[in-house]
């Protein structure tokens, strides 16, 4: 043999390596690929029959989640009292009612006291006080005057 | 780990069955679990309601509309605002559907089934306007608590049914009747059965008008669930409290109906004018009958640029509760000077009126366009917010929008 053929033969012999090696390579990726996707179905199979109510557990996942400064799922400002009004505010009715709303102190207060009166709130103990301290901190009246200017105009071409 | 991938993957999936692709893991999910999964996420789907209507509260739903979206002459239903005081009945059964006539003035109690009302009663249609007495209420100050509605809560769909007067006289009603009561399938948020989330009622002579309905439609359909499937009294120019949804009893009372929210403060305006802040005590307040003049620009919406070349033609509705409107008129210069738009007669009683102008404007510039009715009694809109209340309600200001010459 001359000494390219034997170079070219070396390369060949090479090259067949090569391409065994990107095969079997190519197979472990497919199989492990196959494998993860089987595991990931089997295990979410069974959790889909375990948790049957895995919208709560969603919900209990972010919980606790604070973002630019307001708790996501509910919407309340972040600050002292948060979780104690999240706990004692929204098991009867939503957040929005709370959040949408602007009182001063006595009228939380009164607010309070009418549900305790007529809507079966319960008896709120200790945590009244930091409650209305939260709600006539972060939701107290704005001065509006006798009418606002018109905000969040949306331009547009009028066609 | 395992656990989120699952949960991220059925949130698509419900938004995938939204989209009408194919829905992945569609086998993990209990046949009616998406359902529910869609209607706690999204109103406007579970309502059928545009996109645009804001979500002023989600237990109960409260929703409301904007200006631009009431254009239609008859406000359609995805247009129209969702009011509860209390969770929307479910499992409704039309064939044991029954609604009960009793209370201290009527003769003897009877009950009719949904097929007795539609087949033993001559059946009317009319168009109504239902306006929530606290429509405005974003706008008192100080605040007054409830939910913020802005301008939305007003709406004026056409409704068929029978007459309420022609049901009372099938039942025969004592003459010392002054009051009738309505209850209803809804409940209460706390989740007690003892207690009705709402139960008002109108005087007998507003049950007597003929437009006063016990409807089955709404806009020539079944009233949707949210607006009181399958049966709903509809009391056009009072509030819209008083207009009962799932209607499942009337009381024919010997005195003001003492349901929930028709007494305390609920629907109650002071009989004298107060300051604001002023506390009112319970006996010198009143309940609220017929809803104050009114009236909203539907066309353009707000925030309309156009070229000073441009003509601009408005739009849009006047009510006045008991009452019709005689003039609505416009200003371009915050009150300065009036003009008059073109209005149009009712099509019947308690049916909003369609107003509209053509504007030219004098320069380039931001300009705000108010809106003002007059109602047959010569009262007009108020351009401030009008007399302080407890619990904000019949804010009638003149409604405005912006716009700019350029």
């Amino acid at each position: 043999m001359k000494p390219e053929d034997i170079f070219k033969k070396n390369i060949k012999t090479i090259r067949k390596l090569l391409l065994s090696f990107v095969l079997v390579f190519l197979m472990l990726i497919g199989g492990l690929f196959f494998f993860i996707r089987n595991e990931t179905t089997k295990n979410t199979t069974i959790e889909a029959i375990e948790s049957s109510d895995y919208v709560e557990i969603s919900k209990e996942d972010d919980f606790d989640k604070i973002e630019n400064g307001i708790h996501v799922a509910t919407g309340f400002v972040e600050g002292d009292g948060l979780m104690l009004v999240v706990q004692n505010c929204t098991s009867c009715h939503s957040a929005k009612l709370v959040t949408q709303n602007r009182m001063s102190k006595e009228k939380w207060l009164a607010t309070i006291r009418w549900m305790q009166e007529s809507q079966n709130l319960w008896d709120l103990g200790v945590n009244e006080a930091p409650i209305l301290d939260y709600l006539s901190t972060y939701y107290a009246p704005n001065q509006i005057g006798r009418r606002a200017n018109l905000t969040d105009i949306d331009w547009y071409e009028l066609k | 780990m395992e656990r989120r991938k699952f949960i991220q993957g059925t949130s698509l999936a419900s938004l995938a069955s939204l989209l009408g692709v194919s829905i992945v893991f569609a086998n993990n999910i209990p046949e009616n679990y998406t359902l529910v999964a869609l209607q706690e996420t999204d109103p406007f789907a579970l309502f059928k309601k545009n996109k645009q209507m804001i979500v002023l509260n989600d237990k109960p739903w409260n929703i409301e509309t904007q200006a631009h979206l009431l254009n239609d002459k008859v406000t359609p239903n995805a247009a129209m605002f969702v009011r509860n005081n209390g969770n929307i009945p479910e499992n409704i059964d039309t064939k044991k559907w029954e609604l009960t006539i009793d209370g201290e003035s009527v003769k003897q109690e009877k009950k009719y089934t949904l097929q007795e009302l539609k087949t033993k009663f001559k059946q009317y249609t009319y168009q109504l306007t239902l306006e929530c007495g606290g429509n405005g209420r974003s706008e008192f100050n100080p605040p007054a608590k409830g939910n913020q509605w802005t301008i939305g809560a007003v709406s004026c769909a056409r409704y068929t049914g029978i007459r309420l007067k022609d049901l009372l006289e099938d039942v025969g009603i004592k003459s010392n009747a002054v009051y009738v009561g309505y209850h209803a399938a809804d409940t209460h948020l706390s989740g007690d059965p003892s207690k009705e989330p709402i139960s008002r009622g109108v005087p007998l002579y507003k049950a007597l008008q003929d437009e006063t309905l016990i409807a089955f439609k709404m806009n020539g359909e079944e009233i949707p669930l949210v607006h009181g499937y399958p049966l709903r009294l509809v009391v056009g120019g009072f509030p819209a409290s008083a207009s009962g949804k799932w209607l499942t009893r009337l009381s024919i009372r010997n005195k003001v109906h003492d349901g929930e929210k028709m007494t305390g403060s609920s629907y109650k305006v002071p009989k004298n004018p107060v300051a604001p802040n002023e506390t009112v005590k319970e006996e010198d307040m009143q309940i609220i009958e017929s809803m104050p003049v009114k009236s909203l620009i539907t066309y353009p919406k707000s925030g309309a640029t156009f070229p000073l070349t441009k003509k601009l033609a408005i739009n849009g509705h006047a009510w006045a509760g008991e009452l019709a409107v005689i003039k609505v008129d416009y200003s371009i210069d915050f009150g300065s000077t009036w003009k008059t738009c073109d209005l149009k007669t009712a099509t019947n009683k308690f049916a909003w009126q369609h107003f509209s102008a053509e504007i030219t404007f004098p320069q380039k510039g931001y300009y705000e366009i108010w809106a003002k009715a007059t109602d047959t009694n010569g009262v007009a809109q108020p351009m401030l917010v009008p007399g302080w209340n407890p619990k904000g309600y019949l804010n009638n200001a003149c409604h405005r929008i912006a716009v700019k010459v350029v």
